[in-house]
């Protein structure tokens, strides 16, 4: 059935069709409608879950930590302080191949206090060994949930699902909700293997001497590389069944393109809406998208952009110092090749910015003329910015 | 329906221009259309002027910018007309929806003008436009029937509340004057 509903409302009907067992979390904005919404399902017995009432994010992850480990299918959410706040325990909970499942309501980092939307939060913590997929609407908010427990539990890694404060998580749209049948087919019951019982004691999250602990680091990297082929097929199931397939990445008009968008998240809905009037004037501009920015899908975008002659990377975070974090790992993927398109990174909508319509262009436009002149002018611009304020205009 | 209609309210904090957009965007995805109510938060803070946006389609709608192109705009408050120029932007032939006891001219608009706001305390004992204003759109726009709005705050409150409501909306309705 359709329902107008926010990219909040979506991740916690996900997370109830999902049937988690526990749910710990700590309100924030613009993520709180998630865990209301779950705390009324409980409360009303819609849901059976134990909520786990917490005084911090720092506690709420640790909850979740005990309770996926006692092999209860563990979910939480939270935006911008919040996961900073959780960021030791996010370490820990993919060093411990925990199957939790959190819904980030992208938003952007204090200093200056900013309750709006970018993706500098998730960002932040891309080392953390967590997978990380990347929304462009509600009903991708609602999919992206549902396979998350899938892709975590085959998986036994952490994933964190996440979808831009404001633009998505207040946003009312259209989203096809599954019956519970199918989602309890899609999602049978989970069985963590390595369960802690008192009955048979074990020590997780053990001290991992110098002998040992760059072995387990590459068991991570090995899995979480791995997890690659676990969301693919999760999300080709997924899509058999309901519909709507999910992939690492999607390409949307790019095949013959010369100039090719790459973004993730919400922008992507304003970028093909883009993309369609350029293609109108029969300008060959197509957009690839980022779902899946961990484990970072290097050898499928060389393969989907590599034709191209500049793609123009746009970002709602930047690393101080470096370039924005999505520029620079395609930089990378781009290392060792024969041929790379000319790079250019646009940083944009930061702070809850609104990226508009004539900002996708001024970026369109930049790369095309890149791909004419076979030249970059300047590799990192920053869209929408008032140059008198910083000082680089009289 | 031809092409995508955009709709932008404005407000001040509490007047309840979030919950607009969404009844609107409710309102037309009960008869069949796409929709989407995109709210732009400012500081959260009551009174401060406040923006929410409303798109319907016959497709599915991807784009997700704020709107300052609007076929229609619709202004919970009459102070708004002194510190905001809410025919910023407007299409030509837009419509624009005042909360007010008169019209007022655009030169690049039409208007139409209800007293929203005795309306509402007379009705709802609270100077809360939002879904008087509801029942003005309609009236002014036909883009929404007023059973469907109806039909929608009986969803959204209950008892009392939702009569309250609807008796603002009919009452709104009826008293709009269109200026053309």
């Amino acid at each position: 059935m359709k329902q107008l509903v926010t990219g909040d409302e979506a991740a916690a009907i996900a997370a109830k069709l999902a049937r988690v067992k526990v749910i710990s979390a700590y309100p924030i904005t613009p993520q709180t409608i998630i865990v209301e919404r779950l705390a009324e399902f409980v409360a009303n017995g819609e849901l059976d879950a134990e909520y786990i009432k917490v005084e911090s994010e720092h506690s709420a992850l640790s909850a979740c930590l005990g309770s996926a480990a006692v092999g209860a299918r563990t979910f939480t959410a939270t935006s911008s302080q919040g996961l900073m706040l959780m960021s030791e325990i996010l370490f820990v909970a993919s060093g411990m191949r925990l199957p939790i499942v959190m819904a980030n309501a992208n938003r952007s980092l204090s200093a200056p206090l900013s309750i709006w939307c970018d993706q500098q939060d998730s960002v932040a913590v891309r080392d953390c060994g967590w997978i990380q997929l990347y929304c462009e609407n509600n009903q991708e908010v609602l999919d992206s949930t549902i396979q998350a427990f899938r892709i975590a539990e085959e998986s036994l890694l952490p994933v964190m699902v996440c979808f831009d404060g404001y633009i998505l998580s207040h946003t009312a749209e259209p989203v096809e909700i599954p019956e519970q049948a199918e989602v309890d087919k899609f999602l049978p019951t989970y069985k963590y293997p390595y369960l802690l019982d008192p009955e048979k004691p074990i020590t997780m999250g053990a001290v991992g001497v110098p002998e040992y602990y760059e072995e387990f680091r590459y068991m991570l990297q090995e899995a979480v590389l791995k997890s690659k082929e676990k969301i693919i097929e999760v999300g080709q199931a997924f899509g058999r069944q309901f519909g709507r397939k999910s992939d690492l990445i999607e390409c949307y008009r790019s095949d013959d393109a010369d100039v090719i968008l790459l973004t993730m998240g919400s922008l992507s809905g304003s970028i093909k809406e883009m993309i369609d009037e350029y293609r109108g004037h029969g300008e060959r501009v197509g957009l690839v998208k980022v779902r899946a920015f961990r484990p970072f899908p290097a050898k499928e975008l060389v393969d989907s952009l590599g034709h191209a002659k500049a793609v123009a990377v746009l970002e709602k975070d930047f690393s101080p110092g470096s370039t924005g974090a999505l520029f620079s790992d395609l930089s990378g993927a781009f290392v060792n090749s024969r041929e790379s398109p000319l790079l250019l990174n646009f940083i944009c909508g930061l702070g809850g910015r609104d990226v508009s319509s004539l900002q996708i262009r001024e970026a369109t436009k930049a790369a095309m003329e890149a791909a004419k002149t076979g030249e970059v002018k300047k590799t990192v611009r920053w869209l929408g910015l008032r140059e008198t304020m910083v000082g680089l205009k009289p | 329906m031809n092409g995508m209609i955009e709709i932008r309210f404005h407000g001040r904090g509490g007047q309840g221009a979030v919950t607009a957009a969404r009844l609107l965007a409710e309102a037309a995805f009960a008869e069949g259309k796409y929709s989407q109510a995109l709210p732009f938060f400012g500081a959260e803070r009551r009174g401060a002027p406040v923006l929410a946006f409303t798109r319907i389609d016959s497709r599915p709608i991807r784009i997700r910018t704020q709107i300052y192109e609007p076929d229609y705009v619709v202004v919970l408050d009459p102070s708004l007309l002194e510190v905001v120029n809410v025919a910023s932007g407007i299409k030509r032939d837009g419509l624009i929806v005042l909360n007010s006891k008169k019209n007022a001219q655009f030169s690049n608009a039409k208007s139409a003008f209800v007293d929203a706001t005795s309306i509402a305390k007379e009705m709802l004992g609270v100077p809360i436009t939002n879904t008087a204003m509801l029942g003005a759109f309609a009236k002014a726009t036909k883009l929404v029937s007023l059973d469907s709005l109806i039909n929608v705050i009986k969803g959204r409150f209950f008892g009392k509340l939702a009569d309250k409501n609807i008796a603002a909306i009919k009452a709104a309705y009826e008293q709009t004057k269109v200026i053309t």
